[in-house]
């Protein structure tokens, strides 16, 4: 049981946060929404920008990343009119950095510096791609949907390698401008579910 | 008009919707559904979730019993052509059969040989984001059918020819708002309740005009500023505490009293949202006619397991200590058997006990409140486990009562513990937001365990289980329906078997496999004095995560081998 000072206290850094979350969130998601251009899917020459964290907003360059992963979402920006395009969820898009030796052949020609990109929206239902961790099936890392327990290989076009997932991540393929990452070319493959989420 | 405005229409265009007529169709002979037929059902049909209101899942067809179970066999088949988790009961209305699928698809079939009539297929939208991709089935009313989507709208089709008579929006997919339940139809009321709790929504329950789909009311699960209960949260945590309604809720002819459960408290550790978090975890006794909240029970307070009790009590006359108690009876997610009393003050406790292992509770207080043990209760920063796990003793599927036999069939699960570290992130929303980090979520087989699955027979009147059969490798997922032939119908294994078990021994009379595996609920039904039981098969949600998450523990010796894609089984006696 906590006393009531700490519950006092508790309630309060609560409260803040909430009124944190529901003041900002639904002003941002809206100009978002509402900004040209952004529900395009990611094109060519656009950045990618940090979708969350303590630099969400800022450009990726490849130093960002470590050699291995973690996988980062990351949205496109386009840096003419700097709009992230968040104005749909198909947008949004992983980046691992990855020894380039171990990326395959389709997979390699779509890298920049080892950096690869694949859509964040799961195959199967829709659900984000979270997480980077070890396969359930053999000693590599993976892209994970934890909603089902898909997983993906990003050194192999983000091929299924376990659950109910029924076809690859659509990939993007990146260059390097400016030292930063960006778009090289659409998405190669559908970006999101097998049928409407 | 702004870009806003413009994107509205292009989007419900995008998402709009047909049906297809196929086969057989258009049906020519269709009984309308009334609300007697609905009150008082003809013992071969099935026209609600559980079949009757009262939500025993029994029928009282005995043509297939305990002597002739042995040469039940498949009279026809159905591929559904869609895969995952194939939940909704096969609804039967004087022969014809109405399925649903996952992704919002509704087949009409004759439910004597077979032939489609026709399919309505939902066009979701490409961005949607389904954690829970199923549907448990249609509901009836007159010549329509009512469909719930996972985009979160309710739509009536015509029940002859499955054309889209209307199709309203409950509130909005992208904030994570989704809808799974069969409909509770109650006098020309088609009311839902919304599923979302892991994305910060705050629950309710909603009733629409059977005839237009225009709303008639909406209660809360979660009381706003000046509401009763509203002081059992802090702060702004009731915007999007949880709550959810997600399954089908029960009606009380009697005294016109609906009952429905309630989902968890958003997000996960109890922490993040302090107080006893009313109506999170309970059953609300709410009035057809205005959604008002005549009374409730919480099953437990303050939850921080993720264990929703949305699965709704069923209603039994119960002889016990000497009288008829009309009772509830819930065996819960939070491990605990529920027994309570519908009294005309409200809902009252009267016994509860544990149906499988728990450590989270150390005893029940005389009202009913469970005693909590800290050491097992989730906070933030600290890693804890908890039995059982976060899927619960029993998760949604069904369990069933036999007014022949007077017990209550649980399909529960055994021995299965797990644990999260607690975090306080920020709401961002249509994302998940479950206070730890979704890969964090752990899954332990108890050291030592002889099995998972158990399907239990529990007396009510006494609390002792009367027997149980065990499953050494596979979890058990799925709803139990018993029959007045004393047989109990279940599948929920892994090995994709559907069985049938002698109601009063415990005996497994008869099995066969399937083309998958069941999460579907088993159904009776008569067409032309035969007697048919039917099931969907398609695995897939929450029974195949947890055999995924199973398949990862290389001492439990479980395949992941449990193929996906729907096929609805319809089986019968060997003449
Ligand atoms: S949505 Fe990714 S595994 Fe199901």
């Amino acid at each position: 049981m906590s006393s009531p000072s700490d519950q006092t206290r508790r309630t309060i850094i609560l409260t803040a946060l909430a009124t944190a979350v529901h003041a900002s969130a639904p002003r941002s998601v809206a100009a978002e929404e509402d900004a040209p251009g952004s529900d395009l899917r990611p094109q060519k020459a656009d950045v990618l920008v940090f979708a969350e964290g303590d630099h969400a907003g800022e450009v990726i360059t490849p130093q960002d990343l470590n050699p291995g992963g973690p996988a980062v979402r990351a949205w496109p920006k386009d840096p003419k009119t700097s709009v992230v395009r968040k104005g749909s969820r198909l947008n949004e898009v992983v980046v691992v950095k990855l020894d380039p030796a171990e990326l395959d052949d389709s997979t390699r020609p779509r890298s920049a510096d080892g950096v690869v990109a694949y859509s964040a929206i799961c195959s199967h239902a829709g659900c984000p791609i979270t997480a980077w961790g070890k396969a359930a099936q053999g000693e590599k890392d993976v892209l994970k949907c934890v909603c089902h327990n898909s997983e993906f290989d990003p050194r192999q076009s983000a091929q299924v390698v376990f659950g109910p997932a029924p076809r690859r991540l659509a990939a993007l393929p990146l260059a390097i401008a400016d030292g930063s990452l960006t778009v090289a070319g659409t998405f190669v493959g559908k970006a999101g579910a097998q049928q409407g989420g | 008009m702004t870009m806003k405005q413009w994107l509205l229409p292009s989007l419900f265009a995008s998402t709009c919707l047909f049906s297809i007529a196929a086969g057989a169709g258009p049906i020519e002979k269709y009984s309308p559904v009334t609300a007697d037929r609905l009150k008082n059902p003809e013992p071969g049909n099935w026209m609600l979730y559980r079949r009757t209101y009262d939500g025993q899942g029994y029928s009282p067809l005995n043509q297939i019993n305990t002597s002739n179970v042995k040469d039940l066999v498949p009279v026809w088949t159905f591929s559904t052509g869609v895969v995952e988790g194939h939940q909704s009961p096969p609804v039967v209305n004087n022969g014809v059969m109405f399925v649903t699928t996952p992704q919002g698809q509704v087949i009409a079939l004759n439910a004597k040989t077979g032939d489609e009539y026709w399919r309505y297929k939902r066009q979701l939208p490409d961005d949607l984001f389904q954690l829970h991709p199923t549907n448990r089935g249609v509901g009836l009313w007159q010549d329509k059918l009512y469909l719930a989507t996972t985009d979160d709208h309710v739509v009536a089709l015509d029940a002859k020819t499955g054309k889209v008579l209307w199709d309203t929006k409950v509130q909005d997919y992208k904030k994570g708002q989704y809808l799974t339940l069969m409909p509770l139809v109650v006098d020309g009321k088609i009311i839902v309740g919304g599923s979302g709790g892991e994305f910060g929504i705050r629950g309710y329950v909603v009733a629409y005009d059977a005839d237009t789909g225009k709303e008639l009311w909406r209660t809360f699960t979660i009381p706003g500023p000046g509401e009763p209960g509203h002081e059992t949260w802090s702060g702004d945590d009731w915007k999007s505490g949880g709550a959810p309604a997600w399954m089908t809720g029960n009606y009380d002819i009697e005294t016109r009293t609906i009952y429905w459960g309630t989902g968890n408290a958003a997000p996960w550790p109890g922490e993040t949202h302090p107080g006893d978090n009313l109506y999170a975890t309970s059953v609300l006794a709410l009035d057809p006619d205005n959604g008002k909240i005549k009374s409730y029970f919480q099953y437990h307070q303050n939850d921080s397991w993720d264990w929703d009790e949305v699965d709704a009590p069923m209603l039994v006359d119960l002889q016990r200590d000497g009288r008829t108690i009309k009772s509830l009876i819930h065996p819960g997610r939070n491990a605990i058997f529920w027994v309570l009393e519908r009294k005309p003050e409200g809902i009252k406790y009267v016994a509860g006990w544990p149906f499988v292992h728990t450590d989270v509770w150390k005893g029940i207080e005389p009202n009913g409140k469970p005693i909590v043990d800290p050491a097992h209760k989730p906070g933030i920063g600290k890693r804890v486990e908890f039995c059982p796990s976060l899927w619960g003793g029993k998760d949604w599927p069904s369990a069933a009562y036999s007014q022949n036999t007077r017990l209550v069939y649980v399909p529960a699960n055994e021995n299965f513990c797990g644990g999260f570290t607690g975090e306080k992130l920020p709401l961002v929303p249509g994302q998940l937001w479950l206070g730890t980090k979704p890969e964090d979520i752990g899954l332990k087989v108890r050291w030592g365990a002889t099995h998972f699955g158990e399907l239990q027979a529990w007396d009510p009147a006494t609390g002792k289980k009367v027997w149980s059969h065990n499953f050494p490798k596979s979890h058990l997922f799925g709803s139990v329906t018993v029959t007045a032939g004393d047989l109990v119908l279940v599948g929920g294994t892994n090995d994709r078997m559907f069985r049938a078990f002698h109601a009063k021994t415990g005996e497994l009379l008869w099995e066969q496999k399937t083309n998958s595996g069941i999460v579907g609920m088993p159904v009776a039904y008569e067409v032309d004095g035969t007697q048919y039981i039917a099931v969907q098969s398609g695995w897939g949600v929450d029974a195949q995560r947890i055999q995924d998450a199973l398949a990862t523990q290389n001492d439990v010796g479980v395949e992941n081998n449990v193929p996906q894609g729907g096929v609805v089984w319809v089986f019968a006696v060997k003449k």
